[in-house]
Protein backbone atom coordinates (compact mmCIF):
# COMPACT_ATOMS: atom_id res chain seq x y z
CA UNK A 1 0.00 0.00 0.00
CA UNK A 2 1.16 3.66 -1.00
CA UNK A 3 0.58 6.26 0.77
CA UNK A 4 -0.47 9.68 -0.62
CA UNK A 5 2.38 12.44 -1.73
CA UNK A 6 3.53 14.16 1.22
CA UNK A 7 6.74 16.55 1.59
CA UNK A 8 9.36 15.19 4.55
CA UNK A 9 11.18 17.92 6.96
CA UNK A 10 13.47 16.87 9.59
CA UNK A 11 13.90 19.72 11.60
CA UNK A 12 17.17 19.60 13.89
CA UNK A 13 15.66 21.39 16.27
CA UNK A 14 12.42 21.93 18.54
CA UNK A 15 11.90 25.76 17.05
CA UNK A 16 12.14 24.56 13.92
CA UNK A 17 9.58 22.08 13.78
CA UNK A 18 7.28 24.48 15.54
CA UNK A 19 8.02 26.34 12.77
CA UNK A 20 7.12 24.41 10.06
CA UNK A 21 3.59 23.16 12.21
CA UNK A 22 2.41 26.73 12.23
CA UNK A 23 3.47 27.09 8.75
CA UNK A 24 1.26 24.17 7.63
CA UNK A 25 -2.08 23.66 9.17
CA UNK A 26 -2.46 19.59 8.61
CA UNK A 27 1.07 18.78 9.13
CA UNK A 28 1.58 15.89 10.94
CA UNK A 29 4.15 14.75 13.68
CA UNK A 30 6.07 11.58 12.27
CA UNK A 31 8.21 10.29 15.37
CA UNK A 32 8.32 6.46 15.40
CA UNK A 33 5.55 6.41 13.07
CA UNK A 34 3.95 3.29 13.73
CA UNK A 35 0.72 3.92 14.16
CA UNK A 36 0.82 6.97 11.69
CA UNK A 37 2.31 4.88 8.63
CA UNK A 38 -0.19 2.53 8.68
CA UNK A 39 -3.00 4.98 9.01
CA UNK A 40 -1.07 6.76 5.88
CA UNK A 41 -0.89 3.35 3.91
CA UNK A 42 -4.60 2.92 4.62
CA UNK A 43 -4.87 7.11 3.56
CA UNK A 44 -6.71 7.18 6.52
CA UNK A 45 -4.43 10.29 6.94
CA UNK A 46 -2.96 12.43 4.18
CA UNK A 47 -1.28 15.17 4.92
CA UNK A 48 0.90 17.40 2.98
CA UNK A 49 3.78 17.48 5.16
CA UNK A 50 5.55 15.53 7.71
CA UNK A 51 7.47 16.73 10.58
CA UNK A 52 9.90 13.70 11.51
CA UNK A 53 10.98 14.95 14.90
CA UNK A 54 13.19 11.91 15.26
CA UNK A 55 16.35 13.73 14.40
CA UNK A 56 16.03 16.36 17.30
CA UNK A 57 18.66 16.05 19.65
CA UNK A 58 17.95 15.69 23.53
CA UNK A 59 14.84 14.13 23.63
CA UNK A 60 16.10 10.87 24.36
CA UNK A 61 16.14 11.44 28.26
CA UNK A 62 14.86 8.25 30.66
CA UNK A 63 16.52 9.62 34.15
CA UNK A 64 15.04 10.43 37.62
CA UNK A 65 15.27 13.94 38.64
CA UNK A 66 12.91 15.71 41.26
CA UNK A 67 10.58 13.52 42.54
CA UNK A 68 10.11 12.60 38.29
CA UNK A 69 10.89 9.76 36.16
CA UNK A 70 11.66 11.88 33.57
CA UNK A 71 10.84 10.21 29.66
CA UNK A 72 11.99 12.47 26.58
CA UNK A 73 9.66 12.22 23.32
CA UNK A 74 12.02 9.90 21.26
CA UNK A 75 12.25 7.08 24.22
CA UNK A 76 11.24 4.25 22.58
CA UNK A 77 9.04 1.70 24.03
CA UNK A 78 11.90 -1.25 23.86
CA UNK A 79 14.26 1.37 25.73
CA UNK A 80 11.60 1.09 28.18
CA UNK A 81 11.25 -2.02 28.48
CA UNK A 82 15.25 -2.84 28.29
CA UNK A 83 15.80 -0.43 31.27
CA UNK A 84 16.67 -1.95 34.54
CA UNK A 85 15.59 1.46 36.38
CA UNK A 86 12.10 1.14 34.92
CA UNK A 87 11.90 -2.50 35.59
CA UNK A 88 12.97 -2.37 39.03
CA UNK A 89 11.27 1.21 40.30
CA UNK A 90 8.28 1.48 37.51
CA UNK A 91 6.73 -2.32 37.30
CA UNK A 92 3.34 -0.83 35.55
CA UNK A 93 5.32 1.19 33.10
CA UNK A 94 7.54 -1.87 32.81
CA UNK A 95 4.30 -4.57 32.06
CA UNK A 96 2.85 -1.80 29.82
CA UNK A 97 5.70 -1.30 27.73
CA UNK A 98 6.19 -5.09 27.97
CA UNK A 99 2.31 -5.73 26.01
CA UNK A 100 2.76 -2.43 23.29
CA UNK A 101 2.28 -4.16 19.80
CA UNK A 102 4.96 -6.43 19.52
CA UNK A 103 8.72 -6.83 19.46
CA UNK A 104 9.51 -5.39 16.28
CA UNK A 105 7.13 -2.02 16.38
CA UNK A 106 8.64 -1.89 19.75
CA UNK A 107 11.95 -0.83 18.49
CA UNK A 108 10.34 2.12 16.71
CA UNK A 109 7.06 3.25 18.60
CA UNK A 110 7.86 5.72 21.53
CA UNK A 111 5.59 6.17 24.55
CA UNK A 112 5.11 10.07 23.71
CA UNK A 113 3.30 8.97 20.42
CA UNK A 114 1.47 6.14 21.90
CA UNK A 115 -0.05 9.21 24.24
CA UNK A 116 0.02 11.96 21.61
CA UNK A 117 -2.02 9.56 18.88
CA UNK A 118 -4.97 9.11 21.90
CA UNK A 119 -6.12 5.93 20.28
CA UNK A 120 -8.13 4.96 23.00
CA UNK A 121 -6.90 1.32 22.35
CA UNK A 122 -3.10 2.22 22.92
CA UNK A 123 -2.48 0.74 26.36
CA UNK A 124 -0.05 3.85 27.86
CA UNK A 125 -2.97 6.36 28.44
CA UNK A 126 -4.40 4.16 30.96
CA UNK A 127 -0.80 3.65 32.67
CA UNK A 128 -0.20 7.38 32.65
CA UNK A 129 -3.84 7.78 34.55
CA UNK A 130 -2.57 5.09 36.93
CA UNK A 131 -0.20 7.03 37.64
CA UNK A 132 -1.25 10.69 37.95
CA UNK A 133 1.87 11.12 35.05
CA UNK A 134 2.22 14.56 33.52
CA UNK A 135 3.16 15.61 29.84
CA UNK A 136 4.90 18.73 28.89
CA UNK A 137 3.90 20.49 25.65
CA UNK A 138 6.06 22.35 23.85
CA UNK A 139 4.73 25.53 21.52
CA UNK A 140 5.72 28.47 20.31
CA UNK A 141 5.87 30.17 23.86
CA UNK A 142 7.56 27.62 25.51
CA UNK A 143 6.82 24.81 27.48
CA UNK A 144 3.76 24.12 29.29
CA UNK A 145 2.72 21.51 31.54
CA UNK A 146 -0.48 19.27 31.25
CA UNK A 147 -1.98 16.88 33.99
CA UNK A 148 -2.81 13.46 32.22
CA UNK A 149 -6.48 14.05 33.33
CA UNK A 150 -6.96 17.12 31.40
CA UNK A 151 -4.59 15.78 28.23
CA UNK A 152 -6.99 13.44 27.08
CA UNK A 153 -10.12 15.30 25.13
CA UNK A 154 -12.02 12.48 23.05
CA UNK A 155 -11.17 9.49 20.47
CA UNK A 156 -7.78 10.46 19.32
CA UNK A 157 -8.08 14.33 20.78
CA UNK A 158 -5.86 15.93 23.33
CA UNK A 159 -5.04 18.98 24.63
CA UNK A 160 -2.19 19.50 22.44
CA UNK A 161 -2.53 22.62 19.73
CA UNK A 162 -1.50 22.02 16.00
CA UNK A 163 1.86 24.17 16.80
CA UNK A 164 2.90 22.03 20.10
CA UNK A 165 4.88 19.17 20.39
CA UNK A 166 4.59 16.36 23.54
CA UNK A 167 8.21 16.90 24.34
CA UNK A 168 8.45 15.03 27.84
CA UNK A 169 6.66 12.45 29.71
CA UNK A 170 6.98 12.75 33.45
CA UNK A 171 5.67 9.84 35.65
CA UNK A 172 6.02 10.72 39.58
CA UNK A 173 9.00 8.59 41.38
CA UNK A 174 7.20 5.81 43.60
CA UNK A 175 6.52 6.74 47.11
CA UNK A 176 7.53 3.99 49.86
CA UNK A 177 5.48 1.42 49.59
CA UNK A 178 4.24 1.56 46.11
CA UNK A 179 3.50 -1.24 43.63
CA UNK A 180 1.93 -1.35 40.31
CA UNK A 181 0.37 -3.47 37.37
CA UNK A 182 -1.21 -3.54 34.04
CA UNK A 183 -2.87 -6.69 32.98
CA UNK A 184 -4.08 -6.61 29.08
CA UNK A 185 -6.23 -9.05 27.82
CA UNK A 186 -5.37 -9.65 23.96
CA UNK A 187 -6.65 -12.38 21.20
CA UNK A 188 -2.71 -12.42 19.78
CA UNK A 189 0.52 -10.65 20.39
CA UNK A 190 0.12 -7.03 18.50
CA UNK A 191 -3.17 -6.92 19.06
CA UNK A 192 -5.11 -3.81 20.71
CA UNK A 193 -6.81 -5.17 23.94
CA UNK A 194 -9.92 -6.42 24.45
CA UNK A 195 -9.46 -4.67 28.02
CA UNK A 196 -6.54 -3.40 30.14
CA UNK A 197 -6.17 -2.49 33.34
CA UNK A 198 -3.87 -0.55 34.83
CA UNK A 199 -3.65 0.17 39.05
CA UNK A 200 -0.76 1.69 40.50
CA UNK A 201 -1.00 2.53 44.79
CA UNK A 202 1.03 2.57 47.81
CA UNK A 203 0.57 1.37 51.44
CA UNK A 204 1.48 3.13 54.41
CA UNK A 205 2.58 2.22 57.81
CA UNK A 206 -0.61 0.44 58.78
CA UNK A 207 -1.01 -1.12 55.41
CA UNK A 208 -3.62 1.09 54.20
CA UNK A 209 -3.81 2.24 51.05
CA UNK A 210 -2.71 5.98 50.65
CA UNK A 211 -2.31 7.27 46.95
CA UNK A 212 -4.63 5.08 44.29
CA UNK A 213 -5.23 5.18 40.39
CA UNK A 214 -7.06 3.23 38.31
CA UNK A 215 -7.10 3.40 34.54
CA UNK A 216 -8.89 1.61 31.70
CA UNK A 217 -7.92 0.45 28.59
CA UNK A 218 -10.63 0.53 25.13
CA UNK A 219 -13.53 -0.07 27.16
CA UNK A 220 -14.87 3.59 25.86
CA UNK A 221 -13.93 6.64 23.47
CA UNK A 222 -10.88 7.57 25.40
CA UNK A 223 -8.99 5.60 28.67
CA UNK A 224 -11.18 6.03 31.98
CA UNK A 225 -10.15 6.83 35.64
CA UNK A 226 -12.03 4.58 37.43
CA UNK A 227 -12.61 6.79 39.66
CA UNK A 228 -15.37 5.51 42.65
CA UNK A 229 -12.91 2.31 42.49
CA UNK A 230 -10.01 4.26 43.34
CA UNK A 231 -12.76 5.94 46.49
CA UNK A 232 -13.67 2.63 47.91
CA UNK A 233 -9.48 1.50 48.59
CA UNK A 234 -8.18 5.08 49.26
CA UNK A 235 -7.26 4.96 53.20
CA UNK A 236 -8.27 1.43 53.43
CA UNK A 237 -6.77 -1.66 54.49
CA UNK A 238 -7.33 -3.72 51.22
CA UNK A 239 -9.60 -6.71 51.92
CA UNK A 240 -11.11 -9.24 49.08
CA UNK A 241 -13.72 -8.07 49.82
CA UNK A 242 -12.99 -4.57 49.17
CA UNK A 243 -11.19 -5.13 45.98
CA UNK A 244 -13.85 -7.32 44.55
CA UNK A 245 -16.37 -4.31 45.16
CA UNK A 246 -13.46 -1.69 44.02
CA UNK A 247 -13.61 -4.10 40.29
CA UNK A 248 -17.42 -4.62 40.48
CA UNK A 249 -17.44 -0.50 40.16
CA UNK A 250 -15.14 -0.41 37.26
CA UNK A 251 -17.22 -3.04 35.51
CA UNK A 252 -20.11 -0.01 35.68
CA UNK A 253 -18.56 2.59 35.10
CA UNK A 254 -16.13 1.38 31.80
CA UNK A 255 -18.29 1.93 28.35
CA UNK A 256 -17.26 -0.65 26.03
CA UNK A 257 -19.13 -1.20 22.59
CA UNK A 258 -18.81 -4.72 20.96
CA UNK A 259 -16.82 -5.20 18.21
CA UNK A 260 -14.70 -8.40 16.84
CA UNK A 261 -12.87 -8.90 20.34
CA UNK A 262 -15.99 -9.25 22.33
CA UNK A 263 -19.61 -7.71 23.44
CA UNK A 264 -20.16 -4.99 25.71
CA UNK A 265 -20.64 -7.62 28.61
CA UNK A 266 -18.20 -9.75 28.34
CA UNK A 267 -15.46 -6.69 28.07
CA UNK A 268 -17.06 -4.91 30.95
CA UNK A 269 -16.81 -8.55 33.12
CA UNK A 270 -13.25 -8.90 31.54
CA UNK A 271 -12.38 -5.19 33.25
CA UNK A 272 -13.85 -7.07 36.81
CA UNK A 273 -11.47 -9.60 36.04
CA UNK A 274 -8.34 -7.60 35.15
CA UNK A 275 -9.14 -4.72 37.75
CA UNK A 276 -9.09 -7.58 40.58
CA UNK A 277 -6.27 -9.42 39.03
CA UNK A 278 -4.32 -5.83 38.27
CA UNK A 279 -4.94 -4.64 42.58
CA UNK A 280 -3.88 -7.91 43.48
CA UNK A 281 -0.67 -7.84 41.77
CA UNK A 282 0.26 -4.00 42.42
CA UNK A 283 -0.54 -4.62 46.27
CA UNK A 284 1.92 -8.29 45.96
CA UNK A 285 4.60 -5.88 44.79
CA UNK A 286 3.97 -3.31 46.47
CA UNK A 287 4.57 -5.30 49.70
CA UNK A 288 8.03 -7.22 48.50
CA UNK B 1 9.34 16.04 -5.11
CA UNK B 2 11.73 13.84 -4.42
CA UNK B 3 15.50 13.81 -2.31
CA UNK B 4 18.59 12.08 -2.17
CA UNK B 5 19.35 9.82 0.21
CA UNK B 6 22.13 7.31 1.17
CA UNK B 7 21.43 4.13 3.28
CA UNK B 8 24.14 1.96 4.46
CA UNK B 9 22.83 -1.52 3.12
CA UNK B 10 24.51 -4.69 4.03
CA UNK B 11 27.74 -2.58 4.57
CA UNK B 12 27.58 -0.60 0.95
CA UNK B 13 26.48 2.52 0.77
CA UNK B 14 22.99 2.74 -1.40
CA UNK B 15 22.76 6.35 -3.29
CA UNK B 16 19.16 7.16 -5.06
CA UNK B 17 16.77 10.23 -5.26
CA UNK B 18 13.73 8.47 -3.74
CA UNK B 19 10.00 10.13 -3.18
CA UNK B 20 9.76 10.77 0.39
CA UNK B 21 6.37 7.82 0.33
CA UNK B 22 8.95 4.94 -0.78
CA UNK B 23 8.42 2.90 1.97
CA UNK B 24 11.95 1.54 3.07
CA UNK B 25 11.11 -2.07 2.35
CA UNK B 26 10.55 -0.81 -1.21
CA UNK B 27 14.16 0.90 -1.71
CA UNK B 28 15.69 -2.61 -0.22
CA UNK B 29 13.88 -4.86 -2.99
CA UNK B 30 12.97 -2.51 -6.24
CA UNK B 31 16.19 0.37 -5.46
CA UNK B 32 18.53 -1.48 -3.96
CA UNK B 33 17.26 -5.02 -5.86
CA UNK B 34 17.85 -7.00 -2.55
CA UNK B 35 14.78 -8.82 -2.98
CA UNK B 36 15.48 -11.37 0.06
CA UNK B 37 13.48 -9.35 2.17
CA UNK B 38 9.79 -10.08 1.43
CA UNK B 39 6.56 -8.12 1.59
CA UNK B 40 4.00 -10.63 3.49
CA UNK B 41 0.88 -8.64 5.07
CA UNK B 42 2.21 -4.98 3.90
CA UNK B 43 0.12 -3.84 7.40
CA UNK B 44 2.84 -4.29 10.40
CA UNK B 45 1.44 -7.54 11.46
CA UNK B 46 3.84 -10.37 9.91
CA UNK B 47 7.48 -9.35 10.16
CA UNK B 48 8.38 -11.01 6.77
CA UNK B 49 10.02 -7.60 5.83
CA UNK B 50 12.19 -7.33 8.77
CA UNK B 51 15.56 -5.92 8.55
CA UNK B 52 18.27 -4.85 11.26
CA UNK B 53 18.06 -0.79 11.57
CA UNK B 54 21.19 0.38 12.82
CA UNK B 55 21.26 -3.06 16.22
CA UNK B 56 17.46 -3.16 16.27
CA UNK B 57 14.99 -5.56 14.15
CA UNK B 58 12.29 -3.31 12.32
CA UNK B 59 9.22 -3.59 9.88
CA UNK B 60 10.75 -1.91 6.91
CA UNK B 61 7.07 -2.01 5.63
CA UNK B 62 6.22 0.06 8.08
CA UNK B 63 9.32 2.75 7.73
CA UNK B 64 9.76 5.11 5.22
CA UNK B 65 13.17 5.16 3.71
CA UNK B 66 13.94 8.53 3.84
CA UNK B 67 14.18 7.99 7.99
CA UNK B 68 16.81 5.92 7.54
CA UNK B 69 19.11 8.02 5.48
CA UNK B 70 22.38 8.16 6.76
CA UNK B 71 22.05 5.20 8.61
CA UNK B 72 22.77 1.21 8.74
CA UNK B 73 20.37 -1.37 7.41
CA UNK B 74 20.81 -5.09 7.33
CA UNK B 75 18.65 -7.52 5.37
CA UNK B 76 19.09 -11.43 4.88
CA UNK B 77 21.65 -10.53 2.46
CA UNK B 78 23.95 -9.56 4.68
CA UNK B 79 23.76 -12.68 7.19
CA UNK B 80 26.94 -14.58 4.49
CA UNK B 81 30.54 -13.88 5.22
CA UNK B 82 32.78 -15.13 2.90
CA UNK B 83 30.60 -17.97 1.38
CA UNK B 84 29.88 -19.04 4.91
CA UNK B 85 26.28 -19.32 6.40
CA UNK B 86 25.65 -17.32 9.59
CA UNK B 87 24.97 -19.40 12.52
CA UNK B 88 21.70 -18.30 12.36
CA UNK B 89 21.46 -19.54 8.46
CA UNK B 90 23.20 -22.39 9.78
CA UNK B 91 20.63 -23.49 12.23
CA UNK B 92 17.18 -22.96 9.97
CA UNK B 93 19.23 -25.43 8.06
CA UNK B 94 20.24 -28.31 10.49
CA UNK B 95 16.66 -27.71 12.45
CA UNK B 96 14.61 -27.52 9.85
CA UNK B 97 13.51 -23.96 10.54
CA UNK B 98 11.48 -23.10 7.82
CA UNK B 99 8.73 -25.23 5.26
CA UNK B 100 7.60 -22.58 2.73
CA UNK B 101 10.34 -20.21 3.48
CA UNK B 102 8.38 -17.26 3.17
CA UNK B 103 8.79 -15.49 6.77
CA UNK B 104 12.43 -16.92 6.86
CA UNK B 105 14.11 -14.21 6.03
CA UNK B 106 12.26 -11.73 8.42
CA UNK B 107 12.46 -14.65 11.02
CA UNK B 108 16.19 -14.88 11.01
CA UNK B 109 16.95 -11.12 11.18
CA UNK B 110 14.97 -10.70 13.69
CA UNK B 111 16.51 -13.66 15.62
CA UNK B 112 20.30 -12.04 14.65
CA UNK B 113 18.88 -8.86 16.81
CA UNK B 114 17.69 -10.61 19.31
CA UNK B 115 20.97 -13.04 19.74
CA UNK B 116 23.50 -9.47 19.41
CA UNK B 117 22.51 -8.92 22.91
CA UNK B 118 20.84 -12.32 24.67
CA UNK B 119 22.81 -14.79 25.24
CA UNK B 120 21.71 -18.82 26.66
CA UNK B 121 17.97 -17.23 25.92
CA UNK B 122 15.26 -19.57 27.52
CA UNK B 123 12.90 -20.61 25.13
CA UNK B 124 10.60 -18.04 27.09
CA UNK B 125 12.60 -15.50 26.13
CA UNK B 126 13.15 -16.49 22.50
CA UNK B 127 9.45 -16.90 22.09
CA UNK B 128 8.71 -13.56 23.18
CA UNK B 129 11.31 -12.02 20.65
CA UNK B 130 9.87 -13.57 17.74
CA UNK B 131 6.50 -12.92 18.63
CA UNK B 132 6.17 -9.94 15.78
CA UNK B 133 7.07 -12.72 13.32
CA UNK B 134 4.48 -15.31 12.09
CA UNK B 135 4.97 -18.46 10.64
CA UNK B 136 2.16 -20.07 9.01
CA UNK B 137 3.27 -23.50 8.16
CA UNK B 138 3.36 -24.17 11.68
CA UNK B 139 7.02 -23.96 11.84
CA UNK B 140 7.63 -22.45 15.46
CA UNK B 141 8.92 -25.49 17.10
CA UNK B 142 11.53 -25.76 14.83
CA UNK B 143 11.90 -22.55 14.61
CA UNK B 144 13.06 -22.09 18.68
CA UNK B 145 15.18 -25.07 17.96
CA UNK B 146 17.29 -23.40 14.65
CA UNK B 147 17.72 -19.99 16.98
CA UNK B 148 18.46 -22.26 19.70
CA UNK B 149 21.49 -23.84 17.94
CA UNK B 150 22.51 -20.25 16.75
CA UNK B 151 22.29 -19.08 20.27
CA UNK B 152 24.99 -21.60 21.26
CA UNK B 153 26.92 -21.60 18.31
CA UNK B 154 27.23 -17.26 18.72
CA UNK B 155 28.01 -18.06 22.45
CA UNK B 156 29.80 -21.12 22.68
CA UNK B 157 32.58 -20.49 25.29
CA UNK B 158 36.13 -19.85 23.45
CA UNK B 159 37.63 -23.56 22.47
CA UNK B 160 41.14 -23.53 24.37
CA UNK B 161 40.76 -20.31 26.72
CA UNK B 162 42.96 -20.32 29.94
Amino acid sequence: MIPAEFQYATPPTIPEAIALLQAHQDAKILSGGQSLIPALKLRLATPPLLVDISRIAGLTTLSEAGGWLHIGALVREADLEESPLVRSRYPLLHDTSHVVADPLVRNLATIAGNLAHADPANDHPATMLAYRAEVVATGPSGARVIAVDSFFTGLFATALAHDEILTEVRVPAPMAGSGGAYLKLERKVGDFATAGVAAQLNLDAAGRVQQIGIGLTNVGPMAIRARRSEDVLRGQSPSDALIAQAAALAQEDCDPTADLRGSADYKRNMVRILTMRALHKALERARA
Amino acid sequence: MTQKITINLNGADVTAEVEPRLLLVHFIREVANLTGTHIGCDTTSCGACSVVLDGKAVKSCTLFAVQADGRRIMTVEGLVTGGQLHPIQEGFHEKHGLQCGFCTPGMMMTSYAFLQNHAHASEEEIRWAISGNLCRCTGYVNIVEAIKYADAKLHAPAAGGA
